[in-house]
């Protein structure tokens, strides 16, 4: 009997402290109630929830605040597209304006078996410290390093190292700008999803200089520009660029390339990084 | 208060945070060690969300145990009552500082949650009883022993910044290495386990 009594007192007195607890925070979340605008956790549901920081911001429940705030544009986020920025912008009651889908792009076809190296490096996998000894590995003073910073910082996952070269996968690719910020030789550069071809190289230094040290370099020879009927693409700097706004993605540049590093949509998105002549086949 | 007793606090803050380290030598709080200790901002985030919780629940669960479970002979329940008072501790500061501190709920409010459950809390509260320290010893030794805490996990959130360049092999990648390491830092503490107060 006295265990029983002693059991019953316990229970009392943990349901009274329990009761006293559960009362006393029921009582605080009406005291210390914080008036949230509606509208930030309801277009936090609508943004894709990466935290990917493309947009600028610390992560997508900053957007969203700053939206409410009007600091940002309904399109600001940079992933969603076009189907999130018009739901955002029925939430703030505006019309959305047409964002671009961007695409990260690696500017360079300097792949282990094409560029030469300056020496063999065996420090911290990281391309800024390898960045601070001479300039990196490679020859090439705009050459990709290949030991990835830019696939760690990727929060899609959507770059790969191949062969010494970072290649990203168009498909996963968010365009959110993150590598882009990331790279130190600043080869990076986002360029409009839908554009079928680029160039694969960026190096400033002139032609035979190239020569020396890359076998798919730039050796800006003209033909390209001389090629191209809507005036889309100019070699500035020892180095070919293509303009996106004059491109109509006709391919003839691709064709006409002596180096073959204009690159064309399949054959990159295929195998990352190769010589795109000989890629002609989908991959298993 | 004499001296005698100032430097005995003092000691034993001392032996909380060196000799008797939460992590590397009570292995207490081990997840958010290895959670939450990529980068050193955050590591250093969470430890003083740690010792900011792990001091007010020193002094609250102390309170609870001589005020209320003491006089009732209930001392055998301390472990559900404390979880109790933690849990709604937690709960009770973080809609406070939400309110009223708002710079301080940004700065540590995505890691209150954490703690909740956080066993280093926990630990901390059962030994103020288990070491019969009275109310401002126990407040010392929450609070050197989450500062400790601060200590082992922004040391090694240090450590894993290096190791994140390194190139380890392939099966060592990620959480083995960082195991490694911490057994390394560990053995490195245990230096200190020879120093008796």
């Amino acid at each position: 009997m006295e265990n029983l009594t002693n059991i019953l007192f316990a229970l009392m007195w943990f349901a009274i402290l329990g009761g006293a607890l559960g009362l006393a925070l029921a009582f605080a979340s009406k005291v210390f109630a914080v008036k949230v605008d509606e509208r930030i956790p309801e277009i936090q549901d609508k943004l894709p929830g990466a935290n990917c920081g493309g947009c600028g911001y610390a992560g997508c429940a900053a957007l969203a605040e700053a939206i409410v705030k009007g600091e940002a544009k309904p399109s600001a986020c940079v992933v969603g597209g076009e189907t999130v920025a018009d739901s955002v912008a029925e939430i703030m009651g505006v019309k959305a304006e047409k964002p671009v889908r961007m695409r990260a792009q690696v500017m360079c076809s300097g792949t282990a078996e094409f560029a030469k190296k300056k020496y063999i490096y065996e420090g911290a996998a990281d391309c800024l410290a390898a960045t601070k000894l001479g300039g990196g590995n490679k020859l090439c003073p705009n050459g990709c390093i290949g030991l990835g910073t830019c696939a760690h910082i990727c929060p899609f996952g959507a770059i790969k190292v191949e062969n010494g070269v970072s290649a990203v996968d168009y498909e996963i690719c968010q365009g959110c700008g993150k590598c882009v910020e990331a790279c130190p030789k600043h080869i990076i550069k986002l360029i409009p999803y839908d554009s079928k071809h680029w160039v694969g190289c960026m190096s400033v230094d002139k032609g035979a200089v190239t020569r020396s040290y890359c076998e798919v370099g730039c050796i800006s020879c003209r033909l390209c520009e001389k090629t191209c009927e809507s005036g889309a693409i100019h070699v500035n700097d020892f180095v070919a660029s293509i303009d996106y706004s004059k491109c109509t993605q006709c391919g003839k540049c691709v064709e006409k390339c002596p180096r073959k590093i204009i690159w064309s949509d399949k054959s990159q998105r295929v195998v990352g990084i190769t010589l795109n002549n000989e890629i002609l086949e989908e991959p298993k | 208060m004499n001296t005698d007793y100032l430097v005995n606090i003092l000691l034993l803050m001392l032996s909380a945070v060196l000799v008797e380290n939460y992590i590397f030598s009570k292995f207490l709080g081990v997840c958010p060690f290895l959670g939450v200790s990529d980068k050193p901002d955050t590591a250093l985030g969470m430890g003083f969300a740690v010792m900011f919780v792990m001091t007010i629940s020193s002094a609250a669960t102390w309170a609870v145990y001589y005020g209320i479970l003491v006089p009732f002979h209930l001392e055998y329940l301390e472990t559900i009552a404390f979880i109790l008072i933690i849990a709604a501790l937690v709960q009770f500061i973080e809609m406070f500082l939400k309110k009223f501190i708002p710079a301080l709920y940004g700065a540590l409010g995505i890691y209150l949650p954490l703690i909740t459950t956080n066993c280093a809390v926990l630990g901390a509260a059962l030994l103020n009883i288990q070491n019969g320290y009275d109310f401002i010893e126990s407040l010392a030794y929450g609070f050197a022993s989450a500062a400790g805490f601060t200590l082992a996990i922004v040391i090694f959130a240090g450590v894993r910044m290096r190791i994140s360049f390194a190139d380890p092999p392939k099966v060592f990648r990620g959480i083995p290495i960082a195991m490694v390491a911490a057994g390394l830092i560990a053995m490195a503490f245990s230096g200190f386990s020879g120093m008796s107060f």
